[in-house]
């Protein structure tokens, strides 16, 4: 439950408090941890280098093409780009009639938007018709501590009913460079979360390749297996080396592609015995990966020892510091090794 | 010409009229109901439209140089399947099929089931929308064609609309042509009364568009309006708003009670083509 609006923050009412208070982070900021390699706008540049072999892909925006890295297309090919304002319906429509005529929109927003706001546009004007539309949006699941205003919980359950779209959640700036050529060569409508900014660099580490539709191991291990996407599967790299001074054993396998789900591999390690099988997601516990999985492994009689889901509540999550939420709300590496140890 | 558009040759605009009109009455009576007020209200719109001002090939509804006819209006669909038939875009022994199992003329229109059909409506509010990206990619091709966009009275209560139309001003779109239906009754009622939309002219005058409105039911004042849309050289969208009577052309269901669903008892379909075939134009 949230605090009543009519009491004081509980620091100020207590005497002599002090220490540091984390700030609300600004919208822009980036979800990289201080010691972090980042790559800065890695949608934007991947976008413009792809631009130049492909005179049909063009950019188009509801006025937020800074804060979704669309604006590093814009300056390029500012004759490519269309601004269509504050107006999300018609930003997808206007894609939609881009696409009819044969070319390839990119249309940028915040997730919320695109989800919550365009939904029937996106159905009918683009899914209905497989259209090539890619849209690309920012501030995926709590990577904002401004409020459920813009902090898209619950995108996927909302994007995994639509038939012909596809889902990717891809996690760091590696895997966003690979992604857009990717969604690009797929002939169909795409919605991808984007981390935009200073991107985290991790998977490159690992010699990761992005497939569309693929799941892939990432690392092995014979305890636990962690079936993540999107940022977590960083989360999930930092608390399996964690967890390896509490000799637990974690393999992780990377899922960006949410939808249509790589069944098959998701299966064939899932099937491999004794490993718990964590599913973690920068979503809300409804509608994302986690069930996706579950229904999956039910649906083929798998049954692992375990089946456990880190993911957001199912609820308005509070405004605040980014760290401080993710903390609160279980998506931390600290608070997912703290919940992994106490399920061992 | 074998490709013409209208596969009867010579025929006067008021007999295309007449022509869509008694082809939506067979549908109607195919099915035992539909829009058919709207399609008699709106056939000299669309007769105007397919045999005046439109540049497309019958045979080769995907021809990169027509121009593009969106239906906004997905409830519309059996007036366009009449017009389509009467242009020679779809034979016309396929009108018995409308509504039917896999009829390729479903009662809502829907791009992927008809050639001649550019978009999905039925959802609507989503017509202008994709106009605009049409008219911005007809541009970027640097193509001579016009996008029209038929829409409802109705619609202009939905913001996507004037989303839209704010699009299409400021990116000053003279290849886009709003036609609005303005036959003042959507489902719950006379849609000045569901939601006052008025005064139409200076709201679109005032988003940037070139504005004329007319009565759609005066063939000579529409061509004109047409002729004025397709020729000006202002830099604006163009659009047409027309006042249509619900039911056109056959005056007993004209004076019947007015709904956005016609009842039509079953032994009146054959009553209303007999109507219309005594006001047959000369």
């Amino acid at each position: 439950m949230r605090r009543s609006k009519y009491l004081r923050p509980a620091h100020l009412e207590n005497a002599g408090a002090g220490g540091v208070r984390l700030k609300t982070s600004a919208m822009i900021a980036s979800i990289a941890g201080p010691d972090q390699r980042t790559k800065p706008a890695p949608f934007g540049h991947a976008l413009v280098e792809l631009a130049k072999t492909r005179p049909d892909i063009v950019g188009v925006t509801a006025d937020l093409s800074k804060y979704t890295d669309l604006h590093v297309f814009a300056k390029a090919y500012p004759d490519r780009f269309y601004q269509m304002g504050m107006a999300e319906q018609v930003m997808i429509s206007t894609a939609a009639g881009l696409a009819r005529e044969g070319f390839t929109p990119f249309a940028t927003t915040y997730a919320v938007f695109a989800s919550r706001r365009a939904y029937d546009f996106i159905f009918m004007a683009i899914a209905e018709e497989n259209l090539d539309v890619k849209i690309v949006c920012a501030l995926p699941g709590l990577t904002t501590g401004y409020g459920p205003s813009h902090q898209a919980t619950e995108d996927i359950a909302i994007f995994r009913g639509m038939p012909n779209l596809t889902i990717v959640d891809p996690c760091d700036a590696h895997e966003i460079e690979q992604a857009v050529p990717a969604i690009a060569a797929h002939k169909g409508p795409v919605y991808m979360r984007l981390l935009r900014g200073n991107v985290p660099l991790v998977l490159d580490e690992y010699g990761y390749s992005f497939e569309l539709g693929k799941a892939k191991i990432i690392r092995g291990g014979n305890d636990v297996l962690i079936v993540s996407s999107g940022l977590m599967t960083m989360r999930a790299l930092e608390a399996a080396k964690r967890l390896e001074a509490d000799s637990i054993d974690v393999a992780v396998l990377h899922v960006p592609t949410i939808k249509p789900l790589d069944v098959e591999t998701i299966r064939r390690e899932c099937a491999k015995t004794g490993r718990m099988v964590i599913v973690a997601e920068n979503h809300s516990i409804v509608g994302g990966l986690g069930e996706a999985v579950a229904a999956e492994l039910m649906r083929s009689g798998i049954h692992p020892p375990a089946f456990r889901q880190i993911a957001l509540p199912d609820a308005f999550l509070d405004a605040g510091a980014l760290p401080t939420l993710h903390d609160r709300y279980g998506i931390s590496t600290d608070a997912m090794t703290t919940s992994i140890k106490g399920w061992m | 010409m074998a490709d013409a558009p209208g596969h009867i040759p010579n025929v006067s605009l008021a007999e295309r009229a007449w022509r869509i009109r008694r082809n939506a009455v067979r549908m109607g009576e195919v099915q035992g109901q539909g829009y058919i007020a709207q399609a008699l209200g709106v056939a000299d719109v669309l007769a105007v439209s397919y045999f005046h001002a439109l540049t497309y090939r019958p045979h080769e509804p995907e021809w990169e140089g027509r121009d593009r006819f969106l239906l906004s209006i997905g409830h519309y669909a059996i007036a366009l399947y009449s017009a389509l038939i009467e242009a020679g875009v779809l034979p016309d022994d396929e009108l018995e099929t409308y509504g039917g199992d896999d009829s390729r003329l479903p009662m809502s229109g829907m791009a992927a089931y008809t050639p001649g059909m550019e978009i999905t409506g039925g959802s609507l509010g989503h017509g202008l929308g994709i106009a605009v990206g049409m008219a911005l990619g007809l541009k970027r091709k640097q193509s001579k064609s016009f996008v029209y966009n038929l829409f409802s009275d109705g619609e202009l209560d939905e913001g996507s609309t004037w989303e839209a139309a704010m699009a299409a001003g400021s990116y000053r779109l003279d290849n886009l042509i709003g036609i609005v239906d303005v036959n003042n009754m959507q489902a719950d009622g006379p849609s000045t009364q569901v939601m006052n939309f008025e005064p139409l002219v200076p709201k679109f005058e005032a988003f940037g568009w070139h504005v004329q409105r007319v009565n759609g039911n005066d063939i000579a004042a529409l061509v004109a309006a047409f002729d004025t849309a397709r020729h000006s050289t202002v830099a604006k969208p163009r659009i047409v708003i027309c006042d249509t009577k619900m039911a056109k052309g056959v005056p007993f269901l004209e004076e019947r009670e007015r709904n956005h669903f016609l009842r039509v008892e079953p032994e009146e379909w054959a009553r209303a083509l007999a109507v219309l075939d005594e006001g047959r134009p000369a």
